[in-house]
């Protein structure tokens, strides 16, 4: 008897479908990946229970673990207006030029009498070079000035928008944080955030406690 | 000009002697394309850290020297940050004939307790945590220390920072100096 033939399929897939696939998700992924902001030099910040997530557009002031400050200006139109008012209250005889080119700095951490030499410099400084805004000493406190600029930008406006950062290294001395926070009061701002890692709370404290019974 | 030769070898002569090449399947198999990509997706994935960055809130208080808070001696304890994550404390004021006895030195670790037994201890309307930085403290102690505040929930207002005396100096030195702490 003659048995019914199965025909033999072949094991081969189009594997087409497949690859298309994997590349529209790769893509995705890369594409919907956000890039992590620019750093001016690597900050390793303490952690903290808070649970609130920082802002990206905001004043930054950065902390190095060398006691360095650097200072980052949030948005374009604020930080025009920043530069601006830095200008003509200092008086530092920026060309305009030279203010172009600060516009595009990204990270702004030298002394007032450097600005003007380090923005004719050929190739621009890598912000780990740079010496830092000078605040430690209560009586040349830059940082203060740059304070008073940015709060004079923000004037009118709902002081709720000034979204002000201090970014610390874990390794930073105390001192530095102080005179940091001299520099804020000086300009009547009492309130600011400091970027931290989020943390759990510690099993066992009244706040982990707190939290498990509103879960329930 | 520029253009490639597509035909194979066609219109030379056809001849029994010219061979006719094979012609090829377009077919590629894609299972490594496959692989890879998939290999590339993972990768991604895995890479892309989901922490975010937090802020914490810091709320400093307006200077005002005629307008001091008075704080109850039996409900306040100060909080000294030294070298070396190190924290110091004492209850109360100091007192000048035996300040050593209480001076006691504690680390972040053990401190949490000290500071639950207290508010514990304290009636809530005298509490007072009064948190004093050396210049040898780091930026994670002082931000450390306030987040044992939230840790421990102590309401906004029974803490707060105040510069450090002499004294308080010259004790911590000591400690220091005693317990071999360079």
């Amino acid at each position: 008897m003659g048995r019914a033939k199965i025909p033999r399929k072949s094991t081969n897939i189009d594997m087409t479908a497949m690859c298309d696939v994997a590349f529209l998700l790769l893509s995705f992924f890369i594409l919907a990946t956000k890039t992590k902001p620019p750093e001016a030099v690597a900050v390793i910040t303490p952690s903290s229970v808070s649970t609130k997530v920082a802002k990206e557009e905001a004043i930054l002031v950065t902390l190095t673990k060398e006691g360095k400050v650097y200072l980052m200006l949030g948005d374009k139109a604020h930080k025009n207006a920043i530069l601006d008012d830095i200008n003509t209250t200092k008086a530092l005889g920026l060309s305009a030029t030279e203010m172009a080119k600060l516009r595009k700095t990204e990270f702004i951490g030298v002394p007032f009498n450097q600005l003007k030499s380090l923005l004719n410099l050929s190739e621009p400084m890598e912000p780990g070079k740079m010496p830092g805004i000078p605040c430690i000493d209560s009586t040349n406190n830059e940082l203060t000035d740059w304070i008073r600029s940015v709060t004079n930008a923000y004037k009118g406006e709902n002081m709720d928008n000034l979204n002000l950062l201090v970014k610390g290294d874990n390794a930073a001395k105390y001192p530095v944080f102080k005179s940091i926070k001299e520099s804020f009061k000086r300009n009547d701002i009492y309130k600011f955030k400091v970027v931290t890692n989020s943390e759990a709370p510690p099993a066992g404290s009244e706040l982990a406690n707190d939290k498990a019974i509103e879960k329930k | 000009m520029a253009e490639m030769d597509t035909s194979s070898g066609g219109g030379h002569k056809k001849g029994p002697g010219v061979k006719k090449p094979k012609k090829q399947s377009t077919r590629v198999d894609l299972t490594p394309m496959v692989d890879l990509g998939f290999l590339l997706i993972t990768f991604f994935v895995f890479t892309t850290t989901m922490s975010q960055a937090t802020a914490m809130n810091m709320n400093e208080p307006k200077d005002d020297p005629t307008n001091l808070l008075k704080v109850k001696n039996s409900g306040a304890m100060t909080l000294l940050l030294g070298k070396n994550d190190l924290v110091y404390y004492y209850m109360g004021e100091l007192s000048p004939t035996d300040a050593s006895k209480q001076f006691r030195s504690s680390n972040f670790k053990d401190i949490r307790q000290v500071i639950l037994d207290k508010k514990k201890a304290t009636p809530i309307g005298d509490l007072m945590y009064i948190i004093k930085s050396d210049k040898e403290a780091t930026f994670k102690n002082a931000i450390d220390i306030l987040d044992e505040m939230s840790i421990s929930e102590i309401p906004p207002g029974h803490y707060a920072e105040v510069d450090m005396s002499d004294t308080e100096s010259q004790l911590i030195k000591m400690t220091e100096a005693a317990n071999g702490i360079k």
